[in-house]
């Protein structure tokens, strides 16, 4: 594992770029890039990357990148896979990027339909749990019980849909989730990824500061304790094989969950959840860490 | 005539069908990646072209996706990266394209897709009609109509020769079933005659990590200076780039029909066909296979003594408007028989004609026609009875349908 | 001089810092270092660099001593939430000498 001091120094996400201060999104997408190495061809649908990527005639980003229609990220993709086959070109790794609404959302078919062809790309969702670019309208990748303007009393009443599972259903060589507030695993994931063939998936829960009601300055807190309370589990499954990583590792051998509600107080999103909806989500928490930590168990015995 | 000796030699007769011209056109045009969709009546045309990338005769890559949506993305991913690309639909998995449809005119990539012309539902209807192409006239498509499975593959030949040169995508409209699943005998040129006629793709587009660029970034409403202080555009100059390529494919359009004749002996009109016209007093205007059955109706006609012609819209986007204010110099009235309806107004192709014609000195009664959807047949016979009684008409008249029982 | 001259076709660009202007001026809190208190500049090496490390804005460079480019710096104050010895300072911008 890469330790923190010496993951490169190398920029591939320039300064002064349209990312909201604190963006967890961009603190993620600097390791992806660097991970990277600059060798790769980027398709990115309408999202906050979008922003990020800044207006014509500036980019904000010194790697190829492809915008592409909302819904057709993994189809796009798929079709500069399928160009660059067919030019013999065969030194850049084709990367999709979008966000959990142009993943869990809008963008399934195409993905699935790349995913089933086995189609040799690198699929990123980073997940802020909401439209946000679009001013913070729910998607299916919302949890419970939180508030956006789309779900503006009460909270959500649906549960966030377990995207990575979906993948995993696929059957691909590899599959991952990962958080920015651990950029090191991020970074070895994305260039364990980037090394396969075949169709790759890592779901990266990226914190939002403006959609998710925290201060700016606490990004890699929020992102830390997603993890320290189970709300976002570590793992990464290679050809079936599932294995925990990092802290959610650590957690699981040699410590425990924290209580959930540390994840929920942390953030104003959550702030009108009910007694009864604070236990479904606690239980629902509980059962699937009980899950991972068997599973990962089960690769360990 | 030397050409067409030349040509002669260099070609062979081969019977097929609408659909089978379109995928041999695209395997002579060395499509390096092809992605569709089934649909009725189009899915010949890529079933053909998976036999011929299974059979090792086309070294291409075939995407079998899950949608029409991704179908023409997979189309833009490959041409993004400089691959020739090509796929194929109808009616429904048309509309389902809307989106990448514009998508790919703004980004200026020089696809072709074969539009196998089909009724748009609901209710259900597998059969032809040309309201499914005629709805996406404006997503910035070169669009051409061509009228028997001889032009489907002379048109296809043309149509990457056409957006190669002007970075415009074309989409070349066949009428289902009439043609796609006809046979007729199509003169095919040798894979060298074509090699010869139709240059590599070269991508305007940069996407190489040595030299890392956005494409198709989000655009301002003005243009903006880049890093080194050029004034780049804001949308409206990309628009307006974009439509002043559709105003010199009218050249392009004729100029490689030129090139096409010279090659292998055979136009196709450029961007329209007449018929019998230069001295017609009365002048039948319809695309595709309709107008073929337009000549039908004009021998009858003629033989009747009635001095009927036809004109054959032959490119709709960009449209022939100076040619038809030449070619209906002539005549007194203009029957424009539309196979699709823009619902509240009339056919579209009579709408555009009355536009090319106003003002410009020629001032024929303009009279339209709604003939043949969802696959009503259009007998030629029905054509000429409707040509003997528009000469009751006035200079106006509202829209009549042909054949409608209801 | 019209924008015919950057002969694009379609939206094509190119990468620069500051796409978005001089992002600093997003800026209300500014941090300060106080290189007295660094552990990389107290050990004249790269070790520590959590502030590089967890800036999402790529304004800090991997160096010792650390610097950050308060031109593009946003102010979110994530560098001086994870300085482990505490050498980094949220400053109202107001407070700061050239501050606005």
């Amino acid at each position: 594992m890469t330790n923190l001091i010496d993951l490169p120094g190398e920029e591939y996400m320039l300064p002064g770029n349209r990312a909201c201060a604190g963006c967890g999104l961009a603190l993620a997408y600097r390791y992806i890039l660097k991970a990277l190495d600059g060798r790769a061809i980027m398709c990115v649908p309408a999202s906050c990357l979008t922003v990020l990527g800044g207006m014509y005639p500036v980019s904000s980003v010194r790697m190829p990148w492809l915008n592409v229609t909302f819904p057709s990220t993994a189809a796009t993709a798929s079709g500069v896979v399928a160009g660059l086959k067919a030019l013999g070109r065969k030194d850049v790794t084709v990367v999709a990027m979008a966000g959990d609404g142009g993943t869990v959302d809008i963008g399934i078919q195409a993905l699935s339909g790349a995913a089933e062809r086995n189609t040799d790309l690198l699929y990123i969702c980073y997940d802020n749990e909401a439209y946000m670019n679009t001013g913070v309208q729910r998607s299916s990748a919302t949890p419970k019980g939180v508030k956006t303007t789309t779900t503006p009393v009460g909270g959500k009443r649906e549960h966030k849909k377990d995207m990575a599972g979906i993948m995993e259903a696929h059957h691909l060589a590899y599959i991952a989730t990962a958080s920015p507030a651990f950029p090191d695993d991020l970074y070895d994931k994305v260039r364990k990824a980037r090394d396969m063939r075949g169709t790759r998936y890592i779901h990266v829960y990226a914190p939002c500061p403006p959609g998710w009601l925290f201060h700016t300055k606490d990004t890699v807190n929020v992102g830390r304790i997603s993890v320290e309370t189970g709300a976002v589990v570590l793992y990464e499954i290679e050809d079936g094989a599932f294995r925990l990583t990092g802290l959610s590792k650590e957690i699981a051998d040699f410590d425990e969950l924290k209580p959930l509600t540390t994840y929920l107080e942390c953030q104003g999103r959550f702030r009108d959840l009910d007694a009864a909806t604070i236990e479904e989500l606690e239980t629902r928490v509980a059962r699937r860490w009980d899950r991972y930590v068997a599973r990962d168990e089960e690769a360990d015995a | 005539m030397a050409s067409r000796m030349a040509a002669a030699a260099d070609t062979e007769v081969q019977i097929i069908t609408g659909n089978q011209a379109m995928a041999l056109a695209a395997k002579r045009c060395r499509v390096q990646v092809v992605a569709a969709y089934p649909i009725t009546p189009q899915s010949q045309v890529t079933e053909t072209l998976s036999e011929y990338v299974a059979a090792g005769e086309l070294d291409a890559e075939y995407v079998n996706v899950e949608s029409e949506h991704s179908a023409l993305s997979v189309c833009i991913g490959a041409s993004s990266v400089g691959a020739r690309a090509f796929t194929a639909t109808s009616a429904n998995g048309l509309a389902y394209m809307c989106e990448p449809l514009h998508w790919a005119a703004g980004a200026r990539l020089p696809i072709v897709l074969g539009c196998v012309n089909r009724a748009m539902a609901a209710p259900w209807s597998v059969l032809n009609d040309q309201q499914d192409s005629m709805s996406q006239r404006d997503a910035g498509w070169i669009q051409i109509f061509a009228r028997n499975n001889q032009e489907i593959f002379d048109t296809a030949v043309q149509a990457f020769k056409i957006a190669q040169t002007v970075s415009v995508p074309v989409m070349v409209c066949y009428d289902g079933y009439l043609l796609s699943h006809t046979v007729m005998p199509v003169d095919v040129p040798s894979q060298e005659a074509v090699d010869t006629f139709l240059p590599p793709y070269t991508p305007h587009t940069i996407l190489d990590p040595a030299d890392p660029r956005n494409l198709n970034q989000v655009t301002l409403a003005d243009p903006r200076e880049n890093e080194k202080g050029v004034l780049c555009h804001g949308y409206m100059e990309l628009r307006y780039l974009l439509e002043e390529a559709l105003e010199q494919a009218r050249d392009t359009i004729i100029a490689v029909d030129e090139e096409y004749a010279a090659a292998f002996g055979r136009s196709c009109g450029g961007m329209l066909w007449t018929y019998r016209s230069e001295d017609a007093e009365v002048l039948l205007v319809a695309a595709g296979s309709l107008a073929s059955e337009a000549s039908v109706a004009v021998d009858a006609l003629r033989a009747d003594g009635c001095k009927a012609g036809v004109i054959g819209v032959r490119a709709y986007r960009p449209f022939p408007k100076q040619e038809l204010i030449e070619a209906t110099a002539p005549a007194a009235r203009v029957l424009v028989f539309d196979k699709s309806l823009s619902y509240g107004n009339e056919g579209p192709i009579c709408g555009d004609v009355k536009a090319a014609l106003y003002g410009s000195g020629s001032h024929p009664a303009v009279h339209g026609y709604i003939a043949g959807l969802g696959g009503r047949d259009v007998r030629a016979a029905e054509l000429a009875e409707a040509v003997r009684r528009d000469a009751a008409k006035g200079a106006v008249a509202p829209t009549e349908w042909i054949n409608c029982r209801i | 001089m019209g924008t015919r001259d950057c002969g694009h076709l379609s939206a094509m660009a190119a990468p620069a810092k500051g796409e978005a202007g001089e992002t600093g001026r997003w800026r209300t809190m500014r941090p300060v270092v106080d290189h007295t208190k660094c552990t990389a500049a107290a050990a004249d090496s790269l070790v520590c660099l959590r502030c590089w490390c967890y800036c999402p804005e790529a304004a800090i460079e991997k160096a010792v001593p650390i610097e950050i480019d308060l031109t593009y710096c946003k102010g979110c104050g994530i560098c001086a939430e994870g300085c482990p010895s505490k050498a980094i300072t949220m400053v109202p911008e107001v407070e700061c000498e050239d501050g606005e």
